[in-house]
């Protein structure tokens, strides 16, 4: 199937608040006016490619990346893997899939991360895949932990690991937080509540996955990611001087 | 009851969050050397046609405060408005890059080519424009907007001409402030709001 019309406008109920007082940084960082609604055009109904060529055997296995195949990370040893698909669940095929996480003790190897959890020697921290034909992507890493954040008196996040997706066009461009299920601290975080429509959050928490995990090896987690999609019909008016 | 549609909802978006630099630029997050070749270095390679210009500007919150770090995405048309992939395109404009805002001054710095103009869907074509995607801490959707030139013709561009208030169709043009060199400021919230695309 062709990509031919326009993408299908985003619902921004399904998208979290802007602003967001219990997350105090978004007060100052969110727009006031209004958002200008227009149908999407070729800037956003076209997009980058990335070829294979530029990845390495690594780019997808954080327990060795970092190290270069050298020594493995510590933590819980687990399987990210799900599809990518759009609205009209449609697999999204050869698209960039990009991680990046804190190690199993909640920190993160960014100069700005100074929380007193030590750094995991053999841990950068991010990954990075093509879906294949049928949309389907998978990371090895480790689960994060969770960590303190400076917010309001005592906010944690709860274990995460954030993604950034591609599709095949820019106005598809999506970045959000996989969670774990069974996480306790999910309903006590301000980022996670940014999200008011419930049905919605709970489509970010991964199910354990026993059918993908390997005996004596590693856990599994489905996370499956859904992009916008395009309206596709015979009926595509050419309206001009609109 | 009716017959269920076929189609599901876009999965919701969180927040880039502080430390999106060491998944999207490790380089600049100080883990240089994790990839061997980085996502959108630059837009542009040797070769690429049409003038190359540098853009510098910043991200600034509602209080005034440059964020030292927001992470932007720019995604554009070669010089003659073909995208990349596109029949005749040029093969040294990838058209997509990544900038962050230094972590000291907060300023950003985009060096590429001036696009072209592009067709629209209806007939009347799209002035050149830089399209950008704006993420970081506390931004919890990624914002959408566009550089345009004030040296271009931006009379009757189909998105320009939607702005109700005149005013504000300034926040979407790049001030030139040197050959080749334009200043765009981003403002999130508060006087001078750049104006973000739902789009
Ligand atoms: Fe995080």
């Amino acid at each position: 199937m062709t990509d031919l019309g326009p993408l299908i406008p985003r619902n921004r109920e399904m998208h979290p608040e802007p602003y967001w007082p219990d997350y105090k940084t978004s007060v100052a960082r969110s727009p006031n006016q209004p958002l200008l609604s227009l149908e999407s055009g070729p800037s956003e109904e076209t997009g980058p490619t990335f070829g294979h060529s530029r990845f390495g055997a690594l780019d997808n296995n954080l327990i060795l990346n970092w190290t270069k195949g050298a020594a493995p990370a510590v933590g819980e040893r687990i399987l990210m893997h799900g599809r990518v698909l759009d609205e009209n669940n449609r697999a999204v095929p050869n698209t960039l899939v990009e991680i990046w996480q804190a190690n199993a003790g909640g920190r993160y190897r960014h100069k700005k991360d100074t929380y007193l959890a030590p750094l995991d020697p053999n841990f950068g921290g991010c990954g990075r895949t093509l879906t294949d034909e049928n949309g389907y992507y998978q990371f090895l890493t480790i689960r994060p932990g969770a960590y303190p954040w400076p917010n309001r008196g005592n906010d944690w996040r709860p274990m995460h690991i954030h993604i950034s997706v591609f599709g095949h066009s820019f106005g598809q461009r999506l970045i959000t937080q996989m969670y774990f299920e069974g996480d306790p601290l999910i309903p006590l975080c301000p980022i996670a509540a940014t999200i008011r429509n419930r049905s919605q959050l709970d489509r970010l928490v991964a199910p354990l996955d026993m059918a993908h995990s390997r005996r004596l090896d590693f856990l599994a987690y489905k996370f499956d990611i859904v992009l916008r999609g395009r309206r596709q019909t015979m009926f595509e008016n050419k309206l001009e001087g609109m | 009851m009716v017959q269920p549609l076929d189609h599901q909802p876009e999965t919701p978006s969180q927040t880039a969050g502080p430390y999106v630099h060491i998944g999207l630029m490790p380089t600049y997050a100080g883990n240089a050397g994790y990839y061997d070749q980085e996502i959108g270095v630059s837009p542009i390679s040797d070769g690429a046609q049409g003038e190359v210009i540098e853009i510098v500007g910043s991200v600034y919150d509602g209080t005034g405060w440059a964020l030292r770090d927001a992470l932007i995405e720019s995604w554009q048309a070669d010089s003659a408005g073909k995208f990349p992939g596109q029949d005749g395109a040029d093969p040294a404009v990838s058209g997509h890059c990544r900038f962050a805002a230094d972590a000291v001054t907060g300023e950003f710095t985009l060096r590429t080519v001036k696009p072209g103009r592009v067709p629209s869907r209806y007939g009347r074509a799209f002035a050149p424009h830089i399209s950008l995607w704006v993420v970081a801490r506390g931004i919890n959707i990624g914002l959408q907007t566009r550089i345009y030139f004030e040296d271009e013709d931006n009379e009757g561009d189909p998105l320009l001409s939607r702005i109700e208030q005149r005013p504000r169709v300034d926040t979407l043009i790049a001030r030139k402030i040197g050959d080749g060199k334009y200043r765009f400021d981003i403002r999130l919230q508060g006087e001078g709001e750049t104006v973000f695309l739902d789009i």
